[in-house]
């Protein structure tokens, strides 16, 4: 089977890591990957800021550069929920074919175990529009049984050990163009955040969205530099501990 | 001021806005609690979100089957169109009875109305009994939480308040010597109040009867002792018939506090004999929302303020950051029905984290509100010059792929003076992410190319 593989902006030119480690767990995992070179971006900045006229071409570019595809995948959960809304609003089918990473692993190719070794402490950021959006997870707000689908498959990697969290799926502040237009209160949210990650123990703070991880970084750099940030893909794919191990960050 | 601004202001003291952070979320955590208690949950939520949305479909039927059996019940009805009238209405009733002093049981609606100033220039007084409310009331502020008026005051900051009005020895921090400051200083207004206002929680079409809750006791104590009792009510606060009271009342007080119910739920039939009973009826741009099918949902809320309690913006940023009387994700679907220019900022003091959706007991769709609210005020105009010109040059980069991909040379190239220089919002307080050697589609391309050369 062929996967389009959906790169979004700021991955393809700041975290090239996360679309690699994407591009080999999938490959590896038996499927054809392709990565259409248009649209860059799914139009959600624009959108967010109440601007979603300006980001309609962004639709367009992928309901027809990823149109053959049965499948189409990307790392980022907030990204992949604009397009499936925008994609619905439109009545296009490309909607239900649209996957975030760890909603396909899970749900499509029903992954139950993993070749990947991560010996160290973990805490999960789970970003809303993954956890809320998508339903990656049980919000803490419903009364549903809980689950967690970044979870399960956090799971499956040998040695890792994920932390307990006092607060275990607030917000982390990013929100897009929030976190510039309203940095205030972003910050604070963002400070809070890895603090809880910190106060447990964590050594690395993982997501399925790199965005909330983009700010939660920015923070940790400055405020805790021994705590680094880690796409989810990074550690399924076990490309994280070469990466630590190259750059020589902070491996025993 | 914008919510930014205010929001900043806040900021400027973390010890008390970390405090204002926990006070509430441990409020939110209470409520967790409770709802997890009730094993049917997430029905009784359901079951209310249909209830509304039933009501709201025939709300002018309802109203109609509402006030004629209210009147039938020997209660006067009243309609109002908006604040003015409804003032207008409220004060000729007390001034045919004469009435100087009137104790009101917390009403956000008359907040909206500004009810307060209108009868004090008409020389009433008026008493706010619920005690959070009074508190504000004497330092002369509104509520900055439609359930807890004065939850960002510390007991302390009471206890001085209390010392200049209430004649409380100064430095006096004790809860419970602060409680009974207020109830003997309420007493004397309820024992000498010529009319009562109070709320409205729910009112039931099929009886003419209304629903008010409360924990204090207030609303029962002003109107069992008045010889007047006004009811001031938004016309969304129907619900058919009394069957449906037990879903609502159920997920209130849970929803609002994590009770399992306000300590008075008191029910108004009719008038005891000799008193005088009114209901204010009031639209105040009701059934403008009402006809816009992206917000109308907005009017199904039952004012718990759960929506408050989880909101991470709310409680790092306080009720008086928001420009609207009603704060928080709620208040900010709400304002810009009222005015657009005026609230243009609150539906963006959000990061549309959906934590508002996800905990309201009558699944108002939130967080899609505010983004729907973001796009019409844009296309209103009400966004500075400047950022509409940023998400332009946004939009025309990523549409665009040389264009695209020196913008991100561009970009990691200046990354390292970004973030020595740390003058934009951004780097102030974040560092970006240090640049990498090549992009991913840099990447991507050798892969490729590997693969095509492989023998
Ligand atoms: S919107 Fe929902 S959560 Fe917020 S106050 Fe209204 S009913 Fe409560």
């Amino acid at each position: 089977m062929t996967i389009g593989l959906f790169i979004p902006c700021y991955i393809y030119q700041l975290y090239p890591q996360v679309g690699q480690a994407t591009y080999t767990l999938l490959t590896r995992l038996g499927y054809q990957v392709e990565v259409p070179e248009k649209p860059a971006c799914c139009g959600q900045p624009m959108s967010n800021s109440g601007f979603a006229k300006l980001g309609t071409g962004c639709i367009t570019d992928f309901a027809r550069e990823y149109a053959s595809f049965d499948h189409i995948v990307s790392p980022s959960g907030s990204c992949v929920l604009h397009l499936k809304e925008s994609l619905e609003a439109q009545h296009s089918p490309l909607a239900h074919r649209v996957y975030e990473l760890c909603e396909f692993l899970h749900d499509i190719a029903k992954v139950d175990s993993l070749p990947s070794r991560f010996p160290h402490r973990v805490g999960l950021h789970q970003s809303c529009h993954g956890l809320r959006g998508l339903g990656l997870g049980s919000p803490s707000e419903c009364m549903v049984p809980a689950f967690s689908k970044p979870a399960h498959l956090l799971q499956m990697v040998a040695g890792l050990e994920l932390v307990p969290l006092d607060r275990c799926d607030e917000c982390c502040g990013f929100g897009g163009t929030f976190s510039v237009f309203e940095s205030d209160v972003s910050v604070s949210m963002g400070r809070d955040r890895i603090h809880d990650h910190i106060t447990h123990g964590a050594e690395f703070i993982t997501s399925a969205d790199m965005s909330c991880l983009m700010h939660l970084g920015g923070l940790l750099s400055r405020e805790a530099p021994q705590v680094k940030v880690l796409h989810i893909a990074e550690i399924l794919a076990g490309t994280a501990e070469k990466e630590l191990a190259v750059d020589g960050n902070g491996l025993p | 001021m914008n919510h930014a601004t205010a929001a900043h202001e806040f900021q400027r003291d973390p010890a008390r806005a970390a405090w204002h952070d926990q006070t509430l979320w441990m409020v939110r955590t209470k409520r967790d609690r409770m709802a997890a208690r009730v094993p049917e949950w997430e029905q009784l939520r359901e079951a209310a979100s249909q209830i509304k949305e039933h009501t709201l479909s025939k709300l002018a039927d309802y109203l109609e089957q509402f006030a004629d059996n209210a009147e039938a019940n020997g209660i006067h009805v009243h309609w109002a169109a908006d604040g003015d009238e409804h003032n207008r209405i409220v004060h000729s009733i007390l001034e045919k009875r004469g009435a100087r002093k009137l104790v009101k049981s917390k009403s956000m609606l008359t907040e909206e109305c500004h009810l307060n100033p209108y009868l004090e220039k008409h020389g009433i007084e008026v008493i706010d009994t619920d005690l959070g409310e009074r508190i504000v009331q004497l330092q002369k502020m509104p509520p900055s939480h439609i359930v807890m008026p004065a939850i960002h005051l510390k007991r302390a900051k009471v206890g001085e308040v209390f010392h200049e009005h209430l004649g409380t020895p100064a430095g006096l921090d004790d809860p419970q010597q602060l409680t009974e400051a207020a109830r003997q200083h309420l007493r004397q207004h309820f024992l000498t109040a010529d009319a009562a206002l109070t709320g409205v929680n729910f009112a039931i079409a099929e009886t003419g009867g209304f629903v008010v809750c409360t924990n204090e006791g207030n609303a029962d104590m002003g109107a069992h002792l008045a010889p007047v009792h006004i009811a001031c009510m938004g016309l969304e606060k129907i619900i058919p018939q009394q069957v449906h009271l037990g879903v609502f009342l159920r997920l209130l007080a849970r929803s609002a506090t994590g009770q399992p119910s306000t300590v008075f739920s008191s029910h108004f039939i009719k008038p005891r004999p000799g008193q005088e009973m009114h209901i204010v009826i009031v639209d105040t741009g009701r059934s403008r929302q009402l006809a816009r099918p992206d917000y109308r949902k907005s009017l199904a809320c039952i004012r718990c303020a759960a929506c408050f309690n989880t909101c991470p913006v709310y409680r790092r940023s306080g009720g008086y950051s928001y420009s609207y009387f009603i704060a928080g994700p709620i208040g900010s679907i709400l304002a810009p029905n009222v005015d657009k220019a005026a609230h243009s900022s609150m539906p963006f003091a959000s990061t549309l984290c959906g934590s508002c959706t996800a905990v309201c007991p009558v699944k108002i769709d939130i967080h899609t509100q505010l983004l729907k609210w973001r796009q019409d005020i844009t296309g209103s105009g009400y966004t500075p010059w400047w950022k509409k010109a940023a998400m332009q040059v946004t939009a025309f980069i990523v549409s665009c792929p040389p264009l695209f991909r020196l913008g991100g040379w561009l970009m990691r190239k200046t990354t390292p003076l970004l973030n020595l220089l740390r003058l934009d919002p951004w780097t102030k307080h974040r560092d970006l992410t240090t640049p990498p050697k090549q992009t991913f589609r840099q990447w991507h391309n050798k892969q490729s190319n590997k693969i095509k050369t492989a023998p």
